[in-house]
């Protein structure tokens, strides 16, 4: 695979470049933490400079997580100790953190829905005059801030009514309206596409300029290559080390990270060539959010869906499978037919992954089990009665077939890492025995090895006949993986893709602009 | 791929896990039974446990299916009028067949209480699903309906169940089989079936399902208005067989009938251990608490120490200590 230019070096130069180098502004001591009698981080030591970005990169459950929340007061350290500027110090609560000019930005969305924006930046921290809110004040604060970050929505809107990459840039800048010393990003591209996130990539870069001490975490090799000036690496609770960020490229980092020598991200594309149209859309709308889209996938085919968040393609599947008011033409397997939920399109052997595994995927307070079987609860069932014995024996399968990691087979599914609550979520559209299967987001927010193996399994799918279509906003991943990829823009199909022209510059170009001229890609 | 599985025998899916918030309902009922023997050893008695178990057989046949309904993420504040209406029209029905049927009438108006319960039911769950609204203000609204209309059957009154049926229909609420009182041994067969649907049925598992994620049943292709509307109707159906039993305790149906019945049947569920949130049921542990619920007011009459008219102070403080345990066991 391609590894993304280098960034030209001038951009990042040496913050402390011709000045004293003065005590770090965070600095973490031999920190360790313990769950019941679980080492889950040792003894890591780190220090963070003002003016500098520290990117954190590791596996998921290497402990990245569990370092962010130490630091910024979410829990305490068992061992170990944090110092500002020299100072000790020790956080019992996160507003103590804040207090001490430290901001974390979660991976999570944490805001309001029925609030709006300027409601959502000062929750907890309203602004008053004689003791009144001071609305005026707090709306003019927050247009600024929210412009300076290219936010374009308005203070009043409501959080609900607002796109998600605009949702993630507001709790950016709830983190941003302080002035801190320190600002920690867990993940914060993880919702963003192509220009969202280079809009994040240049606060970011605005911070560090301003003398702010950033801290970066992140699944995504290529954005940790052209931000850090230093790398820490853990591993399974340890730190490996920490690495000029300009030594290393991605397949260091990736090395660093799983400890062994990684194989080639992507499996193999088949070379056979794709069978009969297995599923074809004509003229799919889906009012607000597609107009007029048809394309086909045939058996044995990954058709790729790229585009920028609010391209309609999430939506545009949704529709097509009952999950929203649509009108389409679809044929199956050359018969026509309607679908006007999704239990017919499960019956009709068209099963989707959505790309929220946590909101709409899993029950996350259920038992692997019944998550397992919840699309297919008619195939465990004998006259009126549930055969528990079966869906234990299908999730034993489960768990081995895609190699789920789990500590007990009657954990809940919120226990599990988000690579294998994946896993978890595809063996479970799959036990519907689609033909069709459709995955929105693969990989969103999984670590380097469960990604490797969830590419492999879709390989697998494909190379048992089935047909395949894959919706991402990673475009390298489209491009590693699909076998064609149609690109959508503002609702409607703007191009497709294959072969050499499948690149991600042109994806890029499509997603992006009007009329768009492709270049032919030359060997990778 | 490799198969790689960290500990984890098949077996292990079937090991029982103790839980102080499941056990939770079951060990207060014991310790509620000790301390009334402490008390007063009558307490202990088969007359007075019967006694307590058959008062409390209403609400634990109701609160069965106010299981289903909370499990699946709703709730049914109309279910004290549906017991005063469905008795009334239960009534009427028999007062007037008994003429031309003679004691067919009851088993006549018995099809006729259950038939008005499940439509009843319906009404309920179409309002809350097909209508999108609330649950809470929709059963707002059909308790106050169901309560207009017993009072303005009854005319304010009371609508006496006629004279010539009053003997024979005695036994459902009076009599015993095997020595065991038939409401008792009702609310045990409704609770068992509770039982059998909620943890072994398809339906069972769309219904929590439903009830801890709306989303995620939708995208699992559960049709959550179907699932929630059986709730309701399942709810219906327990209202109509706790009216039967109700009918023959008092031979009447008064506009007071059933009257604050929706918050003893919320504090049983809860006591019990299902969330109120929805998406776990737990129908022996609602049976439980039923059950300490009449046995906090019989212990209050049977001692001298606090006045009964206290009780539903204690069993506020129950609910809450319930709650309180669910919430710290975590």
């Amino acid at each position: 695979m391609s590894i993304a230019p280098r960034l030209d070096r001038d951009i990042v130069a040496a913050p402390t470049d011709g000045r004293p180098v003065g005590p770090a502004v965070l600095r973490a001591a031999g920190l360790s933490k313990q769950f019941g009698g679980v080492t889950v981080l040792a003894d890591v030591t780190l220090d963070v400079l003002p003016g500098e970005i520290h990117a954190i990169i590791g596996e998921n459950g290497a402990g990245k997580s569990t370092f962010m929340r130490l630091l910024s007061g979410y829990i305490e350290p068992t061992e170990g100790k944090l110092s500002m500027a020299g100072r000790d110090v020790r956080f019992a609560k996160p507003d103590q953190a804040q207090a001490a000019g430290i901001a974390l930005v979660h991976q999570e969305i944490l805001l309001a829905d029925a609030l709006t924006v300027v409601d959502n930046l000062y929750l907890g921290r309203e602004l008053t005059r004689n003791g009144i809110v001071d609305d005026a004040r707090m709306r003019a604060l927050a247009s600024a801030k929210l412009a300076e970050l290219g936010c374009e929505v308005s203070p009043t809107a409501l959080v609900r009514d607002i796109p998600l990459a605009d949702r993630q840039l507001v709790q950016i800048a709830r983190a941003l309206l302080d002035h801190h010393r320190v600002v920690i990003f867990d993940e914060p591209t993880a919702v963003l596409t192509g220009g969202e996130v280079e809009r994040l990539l240049a606060i970011i870069f605005d911070l560090k300029a301003r003398g702010v001490a950033v801290l970066y975490i992140s699944h995504r090799l290529d954005e940790v290559q052209r931000l850090a000036d230093k790398v820490t690496v853990l591993r399974d609770g340890k730190m490996v080390g920490t690495y000029p960020g300009h030594t290393l490229t991605q397949i260091d980092m990736a090395r660093l990270m799983v400890g062994r020598e990684l194989a080639a991200l992507y499996p193999p594309k088949r070379t056979d060539k794709a069978g009969a149209p297995m599923l074809v859309v004509r003229n799919a709308t889906v009012p607000g959010f597609a107009e007029d889209v048809s394309f086909s996938v045939r058996k044995g085919e990954i058709l790729g869906f790229a585009g920028m968040i609010g391209a309609g393609r999430t939506e545009l599947f949704e529709g097509i499978l009952g999950l929203r008011p649509a009108t389409a033409a679809i044929e199956l397997k050359g018969v026509p037919m309607r679908i006007r939920s999704q239990r017919e399109a499960l019956d009709a052997g068209i099963g989707y992954l959505t790309e929220d595994r946590k909101g709409k995927g899993l029950l996350l307070q259920e038992r692997l089990g019944p998550n397992l079987t919840l699309s297919a609860l008619a195939r465990f069932h004998r006259g009126p009665v549930m055969r528990t014995s079966l869906e234990t024996d299908a999730l034993a399968k489960a768990v081995a077939d895609y190699d789920i990691r789990v500590k007990s087979l009657v954990s809940r599914a919120g226990q599990l890492s988000g690579g294998n609550q994946q896993k978890l979520l595809l063996a479970k559209v799959l036990l519907t025995d689609p033909s069709v299967v459709i995955i929105d987001e693969p990989t969103r927010g999984i670590d380097i090895a469960n990604k490797a193996q969830i590419y492999v399994f879709i390989q697998d799918l494909v190379a048992q006949g089935k047909a395949c279509v894959v919706i991402s906003s990673e475009m390298q991943e489209l491009v590693g993986l699909c076998d064609r990829i149609i690109v959508m823009r503002e609702g409607r199909i703007s191009g497709e893709v294959s072969g050499e022209e499948m690149t991600e510059s042109n994806i890029a170009l499509l997603a992006t602009s009007e009329r768009a001229q492709l270049a032919q890609g030359g060997s990778q | 791929m490799t198969a790689l599985i960290q500990s984890a025998p098949a077996s292990s899916a079937r090991q029982y896990r103790f839980s102080w918030a499941d056990a939770g309902p079951f060990l207060a009922l014991a310790a509620l039974l000790a301390l009334g023997f402490l008390i007063n050893p009558d307490f202990l008695s088969p007359t007075n446990l019967a006694n307590v178990i058959t008062r409390s057989a209403y609400i634990a046949i109701i609160a069965v299916g106010a299981t289903f309904v909370i499990s699946s993420g709703a709730l049914d504040l109309s279910v004290g009028s549906m017991v005063a209406f469905i008795a009334g029209i239960t009534i009427m029905f028999m007062n007037i067949m008994a003429p031309s049927l003679g004691v067919w009438a009851i088993p006549a108006g018995m099809a006729v209480a259950v038939v008005t319960g499940l439509l009843c039911g319906l009404a309920n769950g179409l309002v809350v699903t097909v209508g999108q609204i609330e649950p809470f203000i929709a059963t707002l609204g059909t308790m106050g309906i169901f309560r207009a209309l017993i009072t303005y059957m009854t005319n304010g009154g009371t609508i006496p169940i006629d004279r010539s049926l009053r003997e024979a229909y005695r036994p459902v609420y009076f009599g015993t089989v095997a020595g065991i009182p038939i409401p008792i041994l009702i609310s045990a067969a409704v609770a068992a079936l509770g039982a059998f649907v909620l943890y072994k049925t398809k339906y069972g598992r769309r219904c929590a399902a439903v009830g801890a994620s709306e989303d995620v049943a939708r995208y699992s292709g559960i049709s959550v208005v179907s699932t929630r509307t059986i709730a309701y109707v399942i709810q219906g159906a327990c209202v109509a067989i706790a009216a039967i039993c109700y009918v023959p305790r008092l031979g009447a149906a008064t506009p007071t009938t059933g009257q604050l019945w929706e918050l003893q049947v919320i504090t049983a569920v809860v006591i019990g251990g299902t969330a109120l949130r929805g998406g776990k049921g737990r129908i022996w542990g609602t049976i439980a608490g039923a059950v300490i619920l009449e046995l906090i007011a019989n212990l209050m009459v049977l001692s001298d120490f606090v006045s009964e008219y206290l009780v539903a102070a204690v069993q506020g403080v129950i609910i809450i200590i319930a709650m309180l345990v669910q919430r710290f066991s975590k």
